[in-house]
């Protein structure tokens, strides 16, 4: 009891109070100094990237991964085609970072396979430098962690559609289509506005794939913090990644906290 | 006679393996990408030099010290975190069920937390903590696994909370209590065995976390996998990518060998619910 | 209760000609035919796997059968689909739409059939009224018991004035008492509305209380299609014998209709064996006891089940009889009492003995 409550005091709670309090002080003075900086030119478009970048993912996310967890739900239970999907995908949501940033680099890179291979089509890629954009290549590296996150984060919700509401909608008059406006998309609503909530803070809070695709300044809210951390910079910048790091913490907590209240009122419906 | 249900199961099949197909192929080609360009050789050629050096310990480790001690530095910290991990949380949760359900909010609360704080703000906040760290013990990369327990603690807290909800932990406690067993032997006799698989499971995901972690590694300067990985990447980026795509390939058979093992309600696999035409059990 | 004259009195007939359904090797229906009078409730009873479920979705449209006719009042609907056939159907359990009151349940169909809303507020109220829910209208699934659940599903099935009412093993999912009341009340109902109705379940008691017919399937088939007396008093095979009721299997010599079986003489019934060696299926109300020190019989048990009770018993031969006897009798026959067993004159079945 005791160790485990020092131990998360020293290593998150500390750390947690750091940066909040840490937002309000410069040279050990409160102010709000770090927190107007915020409103620099540079942090709000980084921020305007990171919340973009994240929205753009989750939503695209979640709708390609609801189509694919539907349809893996139509196979059979135990089947060896669903747990093959579901393997995958539980090590695909995981594939972040260095890794996933090079298979990238070696598909659609300068000298990748499919830059090539498009290139002998007629089709030129350009230099293959898109890749390296946060708007165009980012994008399609997030969604590659994205839609695997979302199949199983929302796969249990589409597998706790009950064959009977499908078949009660049938018997009282009701096409395949009344079925799916009427019964399954409320009753999914919930659960997936939730697992896009959750694919957003996935996204936004992301930082290695990031760090290693982008090597050029800091287009992203997670790149600034880190640059604050590791760049030589002047006195007190380090207090503005704490203000930095501070947003991030607000945001995330929000669609978490609006994440948590989603999953409790589907877990009533589709619970058994 | 053919029948509207056979049509619509027809259909059905079709759309699952176009969207099943698409998607696999958007997965795949990354993957392919990885694999061709592990296997170029000079002049256009393919060879599988990469790939023979990799499975060559000894080369490895004397070509490319680097990726030998983040490899190493890695196991160790996955090692070391579980242990903590465990440590630290399974007598707590069991603890609080048995005698201080009262708490149960608050552990659950600061075991989530962590979902709401980002690891970059993580290592922002824990820059002076570390301070202290390196002061007190030393700057080896191990002390890392301090900081990838707060990492790992909702996806561990999620599977034991999971583990212990299917045990009646208080009946067991009391079971054994009146057969005469002191509270160590319940622990280690009595709960830790029902709670296996729980245990396995919340050890699992925390390997995989560690041995993928690169944020607080890479801005606290210490060398892990992933680190020497992202170096290495500059300089032979084939023998980077060779790992990266061996990892995968070992993390997906892993889960995929243990989608059978642990039945329908493992980790990733999904509840044993009837979709679909429920037929008449034989 | 005025929208609800509307289906009172005459149903349809339901016709089912043959029909056949496999699942690879399984024959879940085996040229199955079923007559089921307008107004008439007719339940399928039969073990898990007999086919009883899968008539009933054949007849639903979610299954189609092989092959094989479908009709209803006197049309052919084998290949209509199942939103166009007008059936209300009533699950096992968990059908209700988890995101609509109890109200907007029942109202569902109605809305689907373009129903004006003041026509469909009334006639939600009539259903919710007639099943007893009145009160629960705005409860949504999950703030309802069970039981409750099955009578907002059967507001919904009847909402809608189907054709034919299908209920699928409604009452399997509820705790013993909650079945017994919601089985007198659907038989209650039914009559009420006048709805011709199949009822699926795999007990027998639950079969014998709400039906006109039962049908007893086994592999696909009807083995037995009768009124519930009729099934219990005569049943035409060993099957039949079984699986409805309590029945003693009894060695005995069957000569000219008769059989001799435990110190007694039964008529048989149609379709027994009719000499040498048999087994005679002896219901346990249909042998007297007595104690008597020099009876070849010794009592094992004796169990109170409140109406009545029942007394186990050793023959001579070796086996176990069960006798029912009237509760206050349980006592007068303690373990190891020497007692004589009587089989009395109702009719029985007798089978080959192997």
């Amino acid at each position: 009891m005791v160790p485990f409550f020092a131990y998360t005091t020293v290593f998150l709670l500390i750390p947690t109070l750091v940066v909040v309090i840490g937002a309000f002080l410069s040279g050990g003075r409160p102010t709000l100094g770090n927190v107007r900086a915020l409103t620099e030119p540079a942090v709000i478009s980084a921020t305007q990237h990171s919340v973009v970048l994240s929205a753009v993912t989750a939503v695209g996310g979640a709708v390609i991964g609801a189509v694919l967890a539907y349809a893996v739900s139509t196979a059979r239970v135990d089947g060896v085609l669903r747990r093959f999907v579901a393997s995958l995908c539980g090590v695909l949501a995981q594939f972040g970072g260095v890794a996933l940033a090079f298979a990238f680099l070696a598909s659609f890179g300068a000298t990748g396979f499919l830059t090539t291979w498009l290139a002998k089509v007629g089709v030129d890629t350009g230099p293959g430098l898109w890749l390296y954009e946060w708007d165009k290549g980012l994008m399609l590296v997030y969604l590659y962690f994205q839609i695997p996150l979302m199949l199983i984060v929302f796969l249990p919700a589409v597998e706790g559609l009950r064959p009977q509401w499908r078949e009660a909608t049938e018997t009282l008059g009701g096409s395949t289509w009344v079925y799916w406006r009427r019964v399954a998309a409320p009753i999914l609503f919930p659960s997936f506005v939730g697992a896009t909530l959750l694919l957003f803070t996935n996204a936004f809070s992301a930082y290695a794939t990031a760090a290693a695709l982008v090597s050029q300044g800091s287009p992203l809210l997670p790149l600034a913090i880190g640059n604050t951390l590791t760049s030589e910079v002047i006195l007190g910048q380090e207090n503005i990644g704490k203000a930095m790091a501070l947003e991030m913490v607000v945001v995330v907590a929000v669609a978490m906290t609006l994440y948590a209240v989603l999953d409790r009122r589907s877990s009533k419906w589709l619970a058994p | 006679m053919s029948g509207n249900r056979a049509a619509a199961r027809r259909k059905q099949d079709v759309f699952r393996w176009v969207t099943i197909g698409v998607c696999l192929l958007f997965f795949a080609l990354p993957l392919y990408g990885m694999l061709e360009f592990t296997t170029r050789g000079p002049g256009g050629t393919r060879s599988a030099q990469t790939w023979a050096t990799l499975l060559d310990f000894g080369k490895v480790s004397a070509e490319y010290p680097a990726l030998k001690e983040g490899f190493l530095a890695s196991v160790g910290l996955a090692v070391l975190t579980v242990l903590i991990m465990l440590v630290l949380l399974v007598p707590t949760m069991t603890w609080v069920r048995l005698r201080l359900p009262g708490l149960s909010r608050t552990v659950e609360f600061l075991c989530l937390l962590p979902l709401t704080v980002p690891a970059i703000v993580l290592v922002v906040g824990l820059t002076p903590v570390y301070a202290w760290v390196t002061y007190l013990l030393g700057e080896s990369t191990l002390w890392l696994s301090l900081a990838y327990v707060i990492l790992v603690l909702p996806y561990a807290y999620r599977s034991l909370d999971a583990g212990l909800r299917a045990i009646d932990v208080k009946t067991l406690a009391e079971a054994s209590r009146s057969l005469g067993a002191g509270w160590g032997t319940v622990m280690m006799r009595v709960i830790l065995p029902n709670l296996r698989t729980a245990v396995l499971s919340a050890s699992f995901l925390s390997v995989a976390l560690v041995l993928g972690e690169f944020t607080i590694a890479n801005l606290f300067s210490r060398k892990n996998l992933q680190v020497a990985m992202y170096e290495l990447g500059k300089s032979d980026a084939q023998i980077s990518i060779a790992v990266g795509l061996a990892a995968l390939v070992f993390g997906f058979l892993v889960l995929f060998a243990m989608s059978f093992v642990g039945g329908p309600r493992s980790a990733t696999a999904a509840a044993p619910r009837l979709r679909r035409t429920r037929k008449e059990s034989p | 209760m005025t929208s609800m004259t509307s289906t009172d009195g005459q149903g349809v007939a339901v016709q089912l000609t043959g029909l056949r359904r496999t699942y690879g090797a399984l024959n879940a229906l085996d040229h199955f035919t079923l007559h089921i009078a307008p107004g008439e409730l007719v339940a399928l009873l039969g073990p898990s796997g007999c086919g009883k479920t899968t008539a009933l979705r054949c007849l639903a449209g979610l299954e189609d059968p092989d092959s094989g006719r479908i009709e209803v009042g006197g049309r052919d609907i084998t290949s209509v689909p199942t939103s166009r056939r007008d059936m209300g159907m009533v699950f096992q359990a968990y059908s209700l739409f988890p995101h609509m009151t109890a109200r907007q349940n029942v109202e569902f169909g109605l809305q689907l059939r373009k129903r004006s809303t003041q026509e469909r507020r009334t006639r939600a109220a009539d259903m919710l009224d007639l099943v007893g829910l009145s009160d629960q209208a705005d409860k949504y699934a999950h703030q309802m018991s069970g039981g409750q659940q099955q009578r907002v599903a059967l507001a919904r099935a009847l909402a809608i004035e189907p054709q034919v009412l299908l209920l699928d093993e409604p009452l399997s999912a509820l705790d013993a008492k909650v079945r017994t009341q919601l089985r007198d009340e659907i038989r209650r109902i039914q009559l009420t509305v006048g709805t011709t109705t199949l009822f699926v379940t795999h007990d027998q008691e639950e079969a014998l209380a709400v039906a006109d017919r039962v049908g007893v399937m086994r592999a696909g088939h009807l083995e037995q299609l009768a009124a519930p007396e009729e099934l219990y008093a005569r049943p035409t095979s060993e099957f039949v014998a079984d699986f409805v009721g309590l029945t003693n299997r009894l060695p005995g010599t069957a000569v000219d209709g008769h059989a001799d079986v435990l110190g007694g003489r039964v008529p048989l019934l149609d379709g027994s064996a009719t000499s040498g060696e048999v087994m005679v299926l002896v219901r346990p109300e249909g042998i007297d006891i007595a104690a008597d020190p020099a009876g070849d019989a010794t009592v094992l048990s004796g169990s109170f089940l409140g109406a009545h009770g029942r007394v186990t018993a050793e023959t001579a031969g070796g086996h176990h009889v069960v006798v029912q006897v009237p509760s206050s009798a349980v006592a007068a026959y303690p373990p190891g009492t020497r007692v004589r067993l009587t089989a009395r004159g109702d009719r029985a079945l007798a089978v080959r003995a192997e």
